[in-house]
């Protein structure tokens, strides 16, 4: 039982870690192809890993030890995090370590040591990134945790694995669809959000007016880099299993058997490739909004998921 | 066992405030005969708290005074061992960092007063949590407000010190009058002053009383605790005393408010409550936590920073207790201690987290002579263990797992999601809201955090004090070190930490749920309704984040052979990076300014002289920017003026004539006369 639970662990760990750089690819591949170019292959995150890792690191003689350790925090914070959400087995065997809640601060405490990095090295870039990483993640915590309360709501649980379980088997779930889709739309907002993406950051950009999460992490190289990219890669697949396994969350095995795992893995790695092509599309279609205008993007999101956790309520008289 | 210990604390305190006045003249002796002594007495208060913690019956002493309505009683139940504990723990962690940090003040101030007064605040503090008199009650809170008030005012020579002393010589005594009137209104129903009296009252309350007993108390020890709107004074007063005793006044002086409300709330008026009231202490926790966070945001001053977040730690105290009170009113007994044990539980986190970080911006203080954050950076290097022990604290404050305030944090937001079990539709939506004020507290702490400790610490040093910081000395890194210690285990081992709290809830809401808490035999926490419902596990958290942390470095070997590390100066746009040119305090938190302008209602001032020959070349800048105080300008500010526009009408009765004052003195004892006729 001990060993095929800690198997089931080191199994998510690897399946994380092996898909996360085709999302990032298979996003940019999309919006290459609706900007009419052909696109680097969507394995190129995978050969960018490999070359960062060789390359020589570069450190700021102003920067402390915070520097180089938070490239490993950030990474062990995102991938634990990863580790309580359900991929391909409704049942987490770590699911006991913590629920929505803990992923959301598991998130958190990545996000201040990054900010933590970006004001290490004294450049007034790094500062500029990491205040406004401050204050976009400020705004979207709150609308995260009360869609997070609304979707808890309908399975009666804020632990991952029951929410996903319940719904899979759709056992006492009494669900509307309207709160649903209102929490799932403040969620996908988060996401945007969170994960940087246009139109709240635009990842492909290194123009200091315009970038945050970018600007925070411009003095990483080498290594340090490649665990930063690897780690916001994977937060991004983390949204997207969110996304996809909490709303939809059918097809997931929901029995440790491994011909089921395999068919839940496959139909999870539809669902979150699904996903990024509308991530994707969204990017394309969407101007980055001014820094200050974010705040009303995410004001809806907080709207809407105050609304469905009202509508679960008054729906249900 | 627990005499013995209540003997220890007791000479420790009564030798440390004696033996500093005696020893004239030699600072260092009255240093070590103050502190040594206050850890002594703190030692014993530790025994006592842990006894208390673990004894089957409260242990209780009685002795008569001499004075009508006034008893020297004591009761040591659960609830009052928690919180000796508290001020026990965190006093002997001070009394040690003391040691070394009142060093600067040898020649400038009086140690034997100092030293004397700290153990007379230890102890005052230890008599209010233990009396079990109201009288009793009201003198040991008395001199603890006046204690502090002078310890408070140790540095007099300066005019703002003596003007926030002053500040809070008023407010905490507007805070007692009102616990005063919440006393007498309970001696009027019990015609006793006696808490067991007050427990067990023959007839419930009318309910009016009860409500005006509930918002005196409300009031009362809300201006203790720093309730919004009540906390004004506090970001002035708690900077103002030398750091040692601000870590008192900010970690364990408001939590004996706290105190004071459970004690009313659940022990003497005990449940039923109308659901208003915990609707009340939710929407003031709720609002306490978001505005005192906001505020310490806008602070650069690194010790009022860290008072504001008192504000809004205490907020989140009462997010908990305000759950508990609103579950208990509709029968919720389980969840209402789960609320409670949570409120509670963060209260020891935030004495400990927050009197850590106290000391570290005392040793700050100490080295740099200013407390201006603008004025640090780059000391991590300089000051690697206060860094450290900073950091420590920082994590926790900002309830990062698997620290001590997430735990706590995490069960306060559960006790705000299990109100789908409350039958009432506003309660259910309004519960899940103040969860999300939480959530943005949380985050916003987070920023603070991360600007208090990136801006103090890290980068290069922004001013000439900052260069020259060296370590400070081992008495105060042990005091830190030993709070940072208490800080990790707190959130590491909670099924330490449950249980004992467990004992004080259980008979204050009637429901034991340790058993439901724990499982997996203690490793993880579920609130009350089983590993399905939610569960979290901060050992097995900080295993993973321990196991993934080597892994992830053995990996980046086998994937890019061993580390090649080059240093070299950070890219300034082709110019030579100077201290400048760093991101300030003020700029990191200028976008939350503006996003919540509304609140802070910002002016901004920006007075430009330019040069004669060219208006494109400026000579020099002034850049103002001031937040509206606006609790002082529309609430206080107007009731100042009432007061003294007040006084100066009454000044016409005191004319300084002899023959009148005769003349008043007669009219009374007619009056009187006539009244006792």
């Amino acid at each position: 039982m001990m060993a095929r639970n800690i198997a089931l662990v080191v199994l998510q760990a690897v399946v994380l870690l092996a898909v996360s750089p085709f999302i990032v690819g298979l996003i940019r591949k999309v919006k290459a192809r609706l900007q009419c170019r052909l696109g680097a292959s969507v394995v190129q995150p995978y050969y960018d890993l490999r070359k960062l890792f060789r390359k020589d690191v570069v450190v700021s003689s102003n920067a402390s030890w915070i520097f180089t350790a938070t490239p490993y925090i950030l990474f062990a914070s995102t991938l634990t995090a990863g580790l309580l959400v359900p991929l391909f087995v409704s049942k987490v065997p770590l699911g006991f370590a913590g629920d929505i809640i803990t992923v959301v601060y598991l998130l958190a405490l990545g996000t201040f040591f990054l900010i933590l990095a970006g004001l290490d090295a004294g450049s007034a870039f790094g500062g500029m990134g990491s205040s406004r990483v401050a204050i976009v993640a400020s705004l979207t915590e709150p609308a995260m945790i009360l869609s997070i309360f609304a979707v808890g709501l309908t399975a009666g649980s804020t632990n991952l694995s029951t929410i996903v379980h319940k719904t899979a088997l759709l056992e006492g779930i009494v669900t509307d669809p309207p709160p649903h889709l209102m929490a799932l739309a403040a969620l996908f907002i988060v996401t945007l959000a969170e994960t940087g993406r246009v139109p709240v950051d635009n990842p492909a950009t290194h123009l200091e007016l315009t970038m945050i999460h970018e600007a925070m992490v411009l003095e990483y190289s080498g290594r340090y880099l490649a665990l930063i990219e690897w780690a916001s890669a994977l937060k991004l697949l983390l949204f997207l299993t969110l996304l996809s396994n909490v709303f939809a969350p059918w097809g997931i095995a929901t029995e440790p058997d491994p011909l089921w795992m395999a068919l839940g893995g496959a139909v999870w790695l539809v669902k979150v490739s699904g996903l990024a092509v509308f991530v994707g599309v969204i990017e394309s279609m969407f101007a980055k909004l001014r820094l200050f205008r974010v705040t009303d993007l995410l004001g809806v999101a907080f709207i809407l998921s105050l609304l469905a956790l009202v509508f679960f309520y008054t729906l249900r008289g | 066992m627990i005499q013995l210990a209540f003997l220890i604390g007791l000479t420790g305190y009564s030798l440390g405030i004696l033996l500093p006045l005696l020893t004239r003249r030699c600072p260092t002796i009255q240093n070590i005969s103050a502190h040594g002594a206050a850890f002594l007495g703190a030692m014993g208060g530790i025994g006592v708290g842990v006894g208390g913690l673990t004894a089957e019956v409260p242990y209780h002493v009685s002795i008569p005074s001499s004075l009508p309505l006034l008893t020297y009683s004591i009761r040591l139940d659960p609830l009052s061992s928690l919180f000796v504990l508290l001020i026990s723990v965190c006093g002997a962690a001070v009394a040690v960092y003391a040691l070394g940090y009142v060093r600067e003040f040898y020649g400038r101030y009086s140690i034997g007063a100092l030293g004397s007064l700290f153990n007379a605040f230890l102890l005052s503090m230890t008599l209010v949590v233990l009396a079990d008199d109201g009288f009793f009650f009201l003198l040991a809170w008395e001199l603890m407000s006046l204690v502090s008030y002078f310890l408070v005012v140790t540095e007099h020579d300066k005019a703002d010190v003596r003007y926030a002393g002053f500040f809070y010589l008023i407010m905490t005594h507007v805070g007692t009058a009102f616990i005063f009137l919440t006393f007498l209104m309970f001696f009027q129903e019990t015609g006793s002053f006696s808490f067991e009296a007050f427990r067990h009252s023959a007839q419930p309350m009318p309910e009016g009383l009860s409500t005006l007993v509930f918002l005196a108390a409300l009031i009362g020890f809300g201006a203790k605790a720093g309730i919004v709107p009540l906390h004004v004074w506090l970001p002035y007063a708690h900077p103002a005393a030398p750091s040692h005793v601000s870590s008192l006044l900010s970690g364990v002086m408001i939590k004996t408010a706290i105190y004071g409300l459970v004690r009313v709330y659940f022990d003497f008026l005990g449940p039923p409550f109308p659901w208003w009231w915990g609707f009340v202490v939710l929407a003031v926790g709720a609002i306490s936590a978001l505005l005192g966070v906001m505020y310490a945001l806008m602070e650069h001053d690194l010790k009022s920073l860290l008072a504001y977040h008192s504000v809004e730690n205490i907020g989140i105290i009462l997010l908990g207790i305000g759950a508990g009170m609103i579950f208990q009113s509709y029968g919720l007994a389980s969840l209402a201690a789960l609320g409670l044990l949570a409120g509670l539980y963060h209260t020891i986190n935030h004495a400990v987290f927050k009197g850590l970080l106290f000391l570290g911006a005392g040793a700050l203080l100490s080295q740099t002579h200013t407390r201006n954050m603008e004025e640090y950076g780059g000391l991590i290097r300089t000051m690697p263990w206060t860094a450290m022990f900073f950091l420590i604290g920082a994590v926790s404050i900002s309830a990062l797992p698997p620290s001590n305030g997430f735990v706590s944090e995490w069960l306060i937001f559960q006790s705000l999601f299990l109100s789908f079990q409350i039958p009432d539709l506003l309660m259910k939506i309004m519960l899940p809201i103040g969860a999300s004020m939480l959530a943005l507290t949380g985050v916003l702490a987070l920023a603070c955090f991360a600007k208090a400790f990136g801006i103090s610490f890290l980068a290069m040093p922004r001013s000439s004090h900052a260069r020259q910081a060296r370590e400070v000395s081992l008495t105060m890194r042990t005091g830190m070190g030993v709070l940072a210690f208490v800080c990790v285990a707190l959130g590491l081992a909670p099924m330490l930490v449950v249980p004992a709290l467990d004992r004080i809830t259980t008979p204050l809401t009637g429901a034991s749920i340790a058993g439901d808490l724990l499982s997996r035999g203690g490793l993880s926490l579920t609130p009350v309704m089983g590993e399905e419902f939610a569960s979290v596990s901060t050992p097995a958290l900080g295993m993973v984040l321990a196991v993934i942390v080597p892994v992830a470095l053995l990996g980046a070997v086998v994937l890019g052979g061993t580390l090649r590390k080059r240093y070299y100066k950070t890219w300034g746009c082709g110019l030579n990076l100077t201290p400048r040119m760093e991101y300030t305090a003020t700029g990191f938190v200028q976008p939350v300014k503006r996003v919540f302008s509304t609140i802070y209602q910002p002016t901004v001032k920006l007075e430009t002289e330019f040069l004669e020959e060219s208006r494109y070349f400026a000579k020099q800048r002034h850049f103002e920017v001031r937040i509206e105080p606006v609790f002082q300008r529309y609430f206080y500010d107007p009731v100042v003026m009432f007061v003294s526009a007040a006084a100066d009408r009454l000044r016409v009765i005191q004319a300084g004539s002899l023959h009148l004052y005769l003349t008043y003195i007669f009219i009374t004892l007619i009056l009187l006369l006539l009244m006792a006729g």
